[in-house]
């Protein structure tokens, strides 16, 4: 109620105010027209008693504000003059004002931008209904989510933790809408998913859990709104149409609402197909493959009042139950649970780790942002002092001085908020369109909320009290007769102060900074150097799929081979090979490979995971890859013949001890197949994460294990552009139904680079922040600390000093600061380095190039900070310095 | 003017409690009667009254009214309310205690220890 009524009385008051003001002025005057009367009747002419009566009123500025003050309530008021009062001292430095911030801006635009980030892919959740108790179901081994269908199946209907389970799995395929047919990214999902995550369906209907019967009997379609929009122009009779998809005949049943997405935050599909129907979408059956786990990602929502950790228990319970039941299969089935948008944790982890990494990195560039406007304002209040001290003397209060300051650094912090609020958002809003990789629906939707704007605000307060109260020590200690006596000469102490320790943090800050962004960026021109075991310059991919053109059986090898005649027949291409799946591409099939020894084929008793391909015999020409030693495949290695296999040194490493022992041993498969390695070719890389260890990889010939994905790795002489559309029209001619993709391998690279280049990125734009603020920062602390002591300096030059022994004078100080800050930041940036190394690809601290790259930087930094202050205190002229002061 | 005394801190707002008891009165009357009724003894600065006035109103001390004076001018007129009255009457005591006091003390004797 107090407070009710204190607020009324404010509320009146201000509203009031002009209505007030107009009183007091009335009742003022009235005051002198009275006195004035008294005067005129002692004899005095009416003007000359007026102005008699003002000047013994006296300081009428003066007693209005404190019948203000009296008055009470006025804190608005107050608020608005200080305001008004800090505009004006503002104005007057420019210079301050704008480094001031834009310091600001970048710090706390770098911290909305990062907020931004971690806000859409780790903070918010999926956009379906009780986005809260939808979990994802994580492996603990090797291949993060994936799960095999039995499994899924085994898991749907025993665990009793989850209201239903749904599973999915991305995929591409051709879809044939009655014109040229086009390869789409889809999801293949589980009849129930729509039902599980509570989806209604925007238009006609969803399919469900009853509408699967065993393998291709639900051959249904839903799309998502995007899709129907943009190729169906909302077009409502689509529902019910009939249309192909790899040729077999499928119904679309409906559209799926407009803000969903898919389950997978960052990658959208442009339909769904149950995942039963899996043969016809990918040409494979895998439906009763216990051990192999193609399934993306289960999820499910908890049952309501069950903990993650009970329903984790459980389903490890059904774990160790399949492990004991199918040990051929499944072997460490224990589960955790996480969030899916980011599908599972072999993705989702990283992410998770670099964006929280990011986000620390953030938070140190706003403390470093400010540490350096904190001394900052500390060096302005003592060059102010002298200002503060008149008006101590002159009667302001202690506290009125302090908020005046304190509104000073809200209003720059609160500006700087606002600039790097509004350049954060353009990035954000432009960062939610970018598609980083052609080929892939990838998205990043991190348009900005009210919590990244909320952030920012936050933000931009706590700095403004943080930095603002850096000189309140400063001004409350203040004695302001002997400041206004003797001039602010401040004394030259060996204790380190407040505003140097800030100093020396912020620098170590910096210096982290630099270290891990030279560490990144060296780390990417070595990745873009490095040798991934193949060669992809003047490499054409070009991506067929003859099951999407409806190929199967004896169909498919004979194809193949005419489609490498046909190529290999334009003029400028050298070579041609086939592959199945090139190497950084588009991900890679891991496969357990056990020793000729072994007999019982457990998935423990494994001697490797290797990744395969299937290859063509020239293959390894096309593609630039260096045969170590033996034969490659030949086309005379068919079903027939015994099984070969070229395999690369760390697969020899692990199965044969080393590559010598390796050639003519054989190994088997899962399924005990034996084969024979008949050659060795080069270490390289494989999966798409490049910061990879070295992996065993062996390379099949494709006549004995036969594919319809179908990439001709295409080397020319020529030039691309023009090598892609000779390329497009010769596979035409053999069939118009093939659905061609051609791009360089290099652009097909950019998938597998993605997260190291925005590493890279990232990291880069922070170490130039940092490296902005610790110029600042030297700067600010050079400049005052020169200011300070030019007096002295000046006695220095006229006694004879020496140009080396004033700028140690001057400076010296400045540069033990920054050697001890750099030194510090340098070995935390080392530290921290170590973590990057597992995201960015060779990114290794201990690079002496690195080391020396941040030390000449910092020291670059240093000299260019401590410039200007420089010049200053050679060019003093103790005369005019003398004379002056 | 050396012989007019300046005024102990706090005392203001008793000296115009005390004048406005006396009648209602304008702020130019508030000094004048100050003047009077300390005969010239005390030195008030003319502006620094008013804040006095209005912290004293603020209190519920004084209730102001806006009058004709018997110059024919606009002027606000203050008087003591209830709350008032109880103050001044307690301030006085208060006061009168202070000043015994200070001025038994003041005027101890060496041998009356």
């Amino acid at each position: 109620m107090r407070f009710l009524a204190w607020f009324r009385s404010v509320a009146a008051k201000f509203f009031h105010r002009s209505q007030i003001e107009r009183d007091m002025e009335e009742e003022l005057r009235s005051h002198t027209q009275h006195r004035a009367d008294d005067l005129e009747r002692s004899g005095l002419d009416r003007a000359e008693a007026e102005r008699r009566a003002r000047i013994e009123f006296g300081g009428h500025g003066r007693f209005k504000e404190e019948c203000r003050e009296a008055l009470g309530g006025n804190f608005i008021e107050i608020l608005m003059r200080d305001v008004r009062f800090s505009v004006r001292v503002l104005r007057k430095s420019p210079g301050f004002t704008i480094v001031a911030v834009l310091t600001l801006a970048l710090a706390i635009g770098a911290n909305a931008v990062v907020f931004g980030i971690l806000n859409a892919l780790i903070l918010r959740p999926l956009n379906v209904p009780q986005a809260e108790s939808l979990y994802g179901i994580d492996r603990a081994s090797a291949w993060g989510s994936y799960q095999s269908y039995p499994d899924y199946l085994d898991l749907r209907d025993h665990n009793r933790g989850f209201d239903g389970l749904a599973a999915y799995t991305i995929a591409a395929a051709g879809l044939d809408a009655g014109d040229n047919p086009s390869r789409l990214w889809l999801y293949e999902v589980s009849g129930n998913y729509f039902d599980v995550l509570r989806i209604q369906p925007y238009l006609g209907r969803f399919f469900h859990g009853a509408d699967e019967h065993g393998p291709n009997s639900a051959p249904y379609i839903v799309l998502t709104y995007a899709y129907w929009h943009t190729r169906f122009q909302d077009d409502r009779g689509v529902v019910g149409r009939a249309v192909r998809l790899n040729k077999y005949p499928f119904t679309i049943l409906g559209v799926a609402p407009p803000d969903f997405h898919g389950t997978l935050l960052f990658f959208s599909p442009e339909f769904f197909v149950p995942m039963v129907n899996q043969e016809q979408v990918e040409g494979w059956n895998g439906l009763n493959a216990r051990g192999n786990r193609w399934i993306g990602q289960v999820m499910g929502h908890l049952k309501p009042g069950v903990t993650p950790a009970e329903a984790a228990a459980d389903l490890n319970s059904i774990g160790s139950w399949l492990e004991k039941s199918y040990p051929k299969d499944d072997a460490h089935m224990t589960f955790s649970l996480a969030p899916p948008s980011l599908g599972g944790g072999y993705f989702g982890r990283p992410v998770r780790a670099f964006v929280t990494g990011l986000m620390v990195l953030a938070g140190l560039i706003l403390l470093a942002a400010c540490a350096n406007l904190g001394s900052l304002f500390a060096a302005r209040a003592a060059d102010r002092s002298r200002e503060v001290a008149l008006r101590l003397a002159l009667g302001a209060s202690r506290s009125r001085i302090l908020r005046t300051l304190l509104t000073e650094a809200m209003l720059i912090s609160l500006m700087g908020g606002a600039v790097g609020l509004w350049g954060s958002v353009l990035l954000l809003r432009g960062l939610s369109v970018w598609q980083p990789v052609p080929r892939f629906p990838i998205h990043v939707p991190v348009s900005p909320d009210t919590n990244v704007y909320g952030v920012a605000l936050v933000l931009a307060l706590v700095s403004g009290i943080l930095f603002g109260i850096v000189p309140v020590r400063q001004v409350l200690k203040a004695n302001p007769y002997q400041i206004v006596k003797a001039g602010p000469t401040g004394r030259v102490g060996r204790r380190i102060r407040v505003r140097e320790l800030l100093l020396v943090v912020q620098i170590a800050i910096c210096g982290v900074l630099v270290t891990s962004s030279m560490v990144a960026v060296r780390g990417l021109v070595r990745s873009l150097n490095s040798n991934f075991g193949f060669e992809p310059r003047n490499a054409m991919l070009v991506d067929t799929s003859l099951r999407m053109a409806g190929y199967s059986g004896d169909r498919v090898p004979a194809m193949q081979r005419r489609m490498l005649d046909a190529t290999e027949a334009i003029p400028g291409v050298t070579s041609v090979g086939l592959v199945d799946n090139p190497p950084l591409v588009e991900g890679w099939k891991p496969s357990m490979v056990f020793t000729d020894t072994t007999t019982d084929l457990r998935p423990a008793n494994a001697a490797a995971e290797a990744v395969w391909y299937s290859i063509s015999p020239e293959y390894f020409h096309a593609a630039g890859t260096a045969l170590l030693s033996g034969r490659t495949v030949t086309w005379h290695d068919d079903k027939d013949a015994v099984r070969v296999a070229v395999i690369n040194p760390e697969f020899a490493r692990k199965l044969f001890g080393s590559v010598t022992n390796a050639m003519g041993r054989y190994y088997k498969m899962r399924d005990g197949t034996r084969i024979q390695v008949v050659g060795t070719v080069e270490q390289g890389k494989y999966t798409t994460n490049l910061a990879e260890g070295l992996q065993p990889a062996m390379f099949l010939p494709i006549l004995q294990s036969p594919s319809t994905e179908t990439w001709l790795v295409v080397r020319s002489n020529g030039d691309p552009q023009q090598l892609a559309a000779a390329i497009r029209s010769k596979l035409r001619d053999l069939d118009r139904g093939l659905p061609v993709f051609t791009e360089t391998w290099n652009k097909g690279m950019d998938g597998a680079l993605l997260a190291s280049r925005v590493a890279t990125v990232s990291l880069g734009v922070m170490g130039v922040i940092g490296a902005m603020l610790s110029i600042t920062g030297i700067f600010g602390m050079a400049a005052y600390s020169v200011s300070r002591r030019l007096r002295e300096l000046g006695i220095r030059i006229a006694l004879g000093a020496q140009r080396k022994e004033v700028l140690q004078a001057a400076l010296g100080r400045a540069f033990k600061l920054l050697a001890l800050g750099s030194a510090a930041g340098l070995v935390l940036g080392v530290l921290a380095s170590r973590v990057l190394a597992s995201i960015v690809y060779q990114a290794t601290p201990s690079d002496p190039l690195v080391l020396a790259g941040v030390v000449l930087a910092m020291l670059a930094l240093g000299l260019l900070a401590t410039w200007i202050p420089a010049q200053r205190a050679l060019s003093i002229d103790p005369l005019m310095l003398l004379r002056e002061e | 003017m050396s012989r007019q005394a300046q005024l102990l801190p706090g005392t203001l707002d008793l000296l115009i409690l005390k004048a406005v008891s006396l009648g209602p009165l304008h702020g130019y009357g508030v000094l004048l009667r100050i003047g009077q009724i300390s005969e010239r003894a005390l030195l008030i600065e003319q502006g620094a009254l008013y804040p006095a006035l209005f912290r004293l109103v603020r209190q519920g001390l004084l209730k102001a009214n806006w009058g004709t004076s018997e110059n024919n001018r606009r002027a606000k007129f203050y008087e003591l309310t209830t709350l008032g009255r109880k103050r001044l009457r307690e301030e006085t005591e208060g006061w009168n205690r202070l000043v015994t006091a200070i001025t038994s003390a003041l005027a101890a004797e060496p041998e009356e220890i």
